[in-house]
C-alpha cells in the first residue's frame, strides 16, 4: 500500500515572498525552481532534473564567459534584469564572433523578495533566451538573509561556438583602421536612471537591451577578417570601449562628434543630469574596429539589419604612441574622451 | 536639442573665432580670466582653446565651489559624519575631495560613515523627515547659485518643524574673490597674474545680477562679461572682452541676456538675506582667508547651524606641498606646471581639489586638453576620417 503523499501546496506567486526555506535544499526550494524557473525557461535539459546539462561539443573554437547583473532598479523601460542578463551574456559572446549556443543562469535572492517580481524576471528571461535561440540549460538557486543582498543578483555563464582559426582580440586594431558603431548610444543608462530613486523623471526612452549575434554574424559575413575587433560598449559606455581597445592595441582612435548617433531625448536628459553620452552605459550596441578594405561592406550589412540600422563610421585608429582617444566636437575644436573617473555625477553649479 | 544646439553651432563658432582672430592686436596678449568652472567646462570640452589665435590666452578662475573648499573644511565635515548619530548628505562632487591625511568621505562612507549622495537640498529634507531619529545634516556648499536651494531647505526645515535636520554651511561669494584675484596682482605679489579681462559667472548672476561687477570695472579698469555656460556664449564674450580692451573700455557688460537681469533674482536675493549673514571672514583654498566673503545662518537660525549644533570648529589642515592648486586657483600657475599633475595627481587619485571636480581646471585639462601638450610635442594632423 503506498503510503499517503503530503498535499503539494501550490506557490502563492501572486501575493507570496520568498523565504529562507527556499534556499535550504528541500521541497520548498524544489518547488521554487520547478514552478518559476523550469516553467520559464522550459527545455528538455530542465527536465531531465540534473545539477548538470550535458552537450557534444561542436567542431570550431568554443568560446565562454560570465556576468552578473546587479542593476538597480530591477525592472526599467525597455527590459529588466532578467532580459539583461541573458542579452549581456549572449553579447559578449557574440562579440567573439561566435555563435552563442548555451546559458547558465544562477540567482542570489533576497529573503522576503516577491514571487511575483521572482517570476516575472524568470519568464522575461525565458522569452529573450527562446526569442534569441540560446537556451538556459543549467542554474542554481540560493537564499539570503534580508539586508545580505539587494532584491535580486543574477549571474548567467555563456558558451558559444566560433569558426576554427577566428580570433577577435581587442590587441587587434591597427592604424588606419575605421571604427563603426551600430547605432544610438546612452539609451540604457539613461532609460535606467530615469527610474532611479530621487533621479526619476518622465522619459519616453527604452533601454535598448537587445541580443546582438545575429548582427555580430551578418557582420562577420560581410568582413570576414577584415573585422579586427568588435565590444559592446556596456558600463563606461562609448568612451571606455575605444580607450580599453586604444591601450589594448597601442593605437589612438579619433573621432568625429558629429558623427555619433544620439537620441535627441538621450541628450536632453544627459543635459540636465551633467552627464556625457559618451559615458553612459548600453545594452543592445556594438563598436566594431574594421580594416578600412571592408569597412563599406560591413557597414552596409549592418545597416541592413534591424539592431544596426543607424549603424555609422565614427572614426580611425591613428598611431599615437599616448594611446589618445581624440574627439573632433561638432562646435569645432579637439578634445580628450577619457575614461570616466569614479561615478557619473550631475553638477552643481 | 532645442535651446542649446544653437548655442554650440560649429559654424556660428566659427565665424566669431574668425573675428576675433581678425581684432586680435597681433602685438599683444590677451589675458582673459573665466571666472567660473562652468566656463572652464565648457572650453575644454568643447575644444574652445583650439578656435582661439595664440595671442588670447585664457586663465581658468576660481569659481569652482568644490575647488576652492580648503581641507579644513573637508575635515569638519568628515567629522560631522563620523559622528554616529549623523547622517551627512553631500553633491556628489564632494565625496572625493581630499581631507587630510589622504581622507575623503567616500572613504569614511566606506568605513561605514552615513553619508548619503543628494542631487537636491529637498532630497536632504526628505532623508530627514524619513528618519526623525537621525541628526541629518546637509553639507551645503557653493556660490551665490546653490545658496537659495540651502535657504529653501532651511524654510522647508521650519515648516515642517524638523528637530533633527541642520547644515553645514561653507557658502562662498564671487565678487570677493574677484577682488582678491586682481587685489594681490596691485599688491605686487610674485606669482599675481595681470588678468585684463573677466569672462563674468552665469548662474551666479542670475542670481546677483550685473550691478556686484560694477566695481571691477570702474575701480580696477578690468571690463567684465557676463556670459553663459554655453561654448558660443564664451566665445561671444571673448570677443566682446578682446573689443573693450581694444577701444580702452572697461564696463561690465551682459553677454547672457537671456537669463541675467540687471537687479538678478531679487526673491532669491531676499530669501538669503533673510537666512544668511556675512562671516568676519573665512578660508579659500588658493586665495587664503578673505574678510567678508563667506555666509553662515543668521543667530535667529541658529538651530539649523550644524557648526553649533555639534561644536565643530575650524582645524587648521595642511595641503600637499607639492600640490600646486593653490597658485592655479588664483590663475598664477596652469595645471601643467605642477610636479603631481598626471603622475601623481589625476581624476582617479586626486590629491588636490582642483582635480577632483570635473569643472577644477586640473580635471577639466587632464580629461579634456592634455593632447594638446602631446601634439605640441611632436605635431602631427589631427584630420580625422
Amino acid at each position: 500500500m503506498s503510503v499517503q503523499q503530503p498535499i503539494r501546496r501550490k506557490l502563492d506567486l501572486k501575493n507570496g515572498r520568498v523565504d529562507l526555506s527556499h534556499g535550504a535544499g528541500g521541497r520548498a526550494m524544489g518547488q521554487l525552481i520547478e514552478d518559476v524557473f523550469h516553467a520559464a525557461f522550459d527545455n528538455d535539459w530542465l527536465r531531465a532534473g540534473n545539477d548538470q546539462s550535458a552537450f557534444d561539443p561542436p567542431a570550431g573554437r568554443l568560446v565562454m564567459t560570465t556576468d552578473a547583473y546587479v542593476v538597480t532598479p530591477i525592472f526599467f523601460p525597455g527590459g529588466d534584469i532578467g532580459s539583461l542578463a541573458v542579452h549581456g551574456t549572449i553579447n559578449d559572446v557574440a562579440m567573439a564572433g561566435a555563435r552563442p549556443l548555451y546559458l547558465s543562469a544562477s540567482f542570489i535572492i533576497e529573503e522576503g523578495f516577491p514571487l511575483a517580481d521572482l517570476q516575472r524576471i524568470a519568464v522575461s528571461m525565458g522569452e529573450a533566451s527562446r526569442a534569441a535561440g540560446v537556451p538556459i540549460i543549467t542554474g542554481d538557486t540560493k537564499v539570503v538573509e534580508r539586508g545580505k543582498a539587494d532584491g535580486v543578483f543574477i549571474s548567467t555563464t555563456g558558451v558559444g561556438l566560433a569558426p576554427p582559426g577566428l580570433n577577435l582580440s581587442s590587441d587587434a586594431a591597427r592604424p588606419g583602421d575605421l571604427v563603426a558603431l551600430s547605432g544610438t548610444i546612452g539609451d540604457h543608462g539613461v532609460a535606467v536612471m530615469s527610474k532611479r530613486e530621487n533621479l526619476e523623471f518622465e522619459t519616453q526612452i527604452l533601454s535598448d537591451s537587445a541580443p546582438l549575434h545575429g548582427l555580430v554574424a551578418a557582420m562577420m559575413a560581410a568582413g570576414g577578417a577584415g573585422v579586427r575587433v568588435m565590444r559592446d560598449p556596456t558600463r563606461g559606455g562609448l568612451a571606455a570601449t575605444l580607450n580599453e581597445l586604444a591601450h589594448r592595441s597601442g593605437v589612438g582612435f579619433e573621432i568625429e562628434e558629429a558623427a555619433i548617433p544620439v537620441r535627441g531625448e538621450v541628450a536632453a536628459a544627459c543635459e540636465f543630469l551633467g552627464l556625457d553620452p559618451l559615458n553612459v552605459a548600453n545594452e543592445g550596441k556594438l563598436v566594431a574596429i574594421l580594416a578600412p578594405e571592408v569597412a563599406d561592406a560591413v557597414l552596409k550589412a549592418m545597416k541592413a539589419h534591424p539592431l544596426g540600422c543607424d549603424a555609422a563610421l565614427i572614426g580611425r585608429a591613428v598611431a599615437d604612441e599616448n594611446r589618445f582617444v581624440q574627439m573632433r566636437t561638432a562646435f569645432g575644436g579637439g578634445r580628450i574622451v577619457d575614461w570616466l573617473s569614479g561615478e557619473q555625477l550631475p553638477r552643481i553649479c | 536639442m532645442k535651446y542649446v544646439d544653437e548655442y554650440r553651432d560649429g559654424a556660428l563658432a566659427k565665424g566669431i573665432a574668425a573675428t576675433i582672430a581678425r581684432e586680435a592686436d597681433p602685438q599683444r596678449l590677451y589675458h582673459l580670466m573665466e571666472f567660473c568652472g562652468g566656463h572652464t567646462h565648457a572650453i575644454s570640452r568643447y575644444g574652445l582653446e583650439d578656435l582661439l589665435p595664440d595671442n588670447v590666452r585664457m586663465i581658468h578662475g576660481p569659481g569652482c565651489p568644490v575647488c576652492v573648499l580648503p581641507m579644513a573644511r573637508i575635515d569638519m565635515a568628515i567629522r560631522c559624519a563620523r559622528d554616529p548619530r549623523v547622517t551627512l548628505c553631500a553633491y556628489g562632487d564632494l565625496m572625493r575631495v581630499p581631507g587630510s591625511g589622504g581622507s575623503s568621505l567616500l572613504k569614511v562612507k566606506a568605513e561605514g560613515a552615513d553619508i548619503r549622495m543628494v542631487y537636491s537640498t529637498l532630497d536632504a529634507i526628505r532623508i530627514a523627515e524619513k528618519a526623525p531619529d537621525r541628526e541629518v545634516v546637509f553639507f551645503a556648499v557653493g556660490f551665490e547659485t546653490t545658496t537659495p536651494p540651502t535657504a529653501l531647505a532651511i524654510r522647508a526645515a521650519e515648516k515642517k518643524r524638523l528637530a533633527n535636520f541642520s547644515i553645514l554651511c561653507n557658502h562662498v561669494m564671487t565678487p570677493p574673490a574677484m577682488r582678491a584675484i586682481l587685489e594681490s596682482a596691485d599688491g605686487g605679489e610674485a606669482d599675481a597674474v595681470r588678468v585684463e579681462g573677466f569672462v563674468g559667472p552665469a548662474h551666479v548672476s542670475t542670481i546677483i545680477g550685473t550691478r556686484p561687477y560694477r566695481v571691477f570695472a570702474e575701480r580696477f579698469g578690468k571690463p567684465v562679461v557676463i556670459a553663459g555656460f554655453e561654448p558660443l556664449d564664451v566665445a561671444q564674450a571673448i570677443l566682446m572682452l578682446v573689443r573693450q580692451i581694444n577701444e580702452g573700455r572697461s564696463e561690465v557688460e551682459n553677454q547672457y541676456i537671456r537669463a541675467v537681469k540687471e537687479s538678478g533674482n531679487l526673491k532669491a536675493q531676499a530669501e538669503m538675506a533673510e537666512i544668511f549673514e556675512t562671516r568676519e571672514t573665512f578660508e579659500w583654498r588658493g586665495l587664503g582667508w578673505l574678510p567678508d566673503s563667506a555666509l553662515r545662518l543668521k543667530p535667529a537660525y541658529a538651530r539649523y547651524d550644524a557648526e553649533k549644533r555639534f561644536g565643530l570648529v575650524d582645524a587648521p589642515a595642511r595641503d600637499n606641498p607639492a600640490c600646486e592648486c593653490g597658485a592655479i586657483l588664483r590663475g598664477a600657475k596652469k595645471p601643467r606646471d605642477c610636479k603631481l599633475f598626471g603622475a601623481a595627481c589625476t581624476p582617479d587619485t586626486p590629491m588636490g581639489s582642483c582635480m577632483v571636480s570635473p569643472e577644477g581646471a586640473c580635471s577639466a585639462h587632464w580629461t579634456y586638453g592634455r593632447f594638446r601638450e602631446a601634439a605640441k610635442a611632436a605635431p602631427r594632423p589631427r584630420k580625422v576620417a
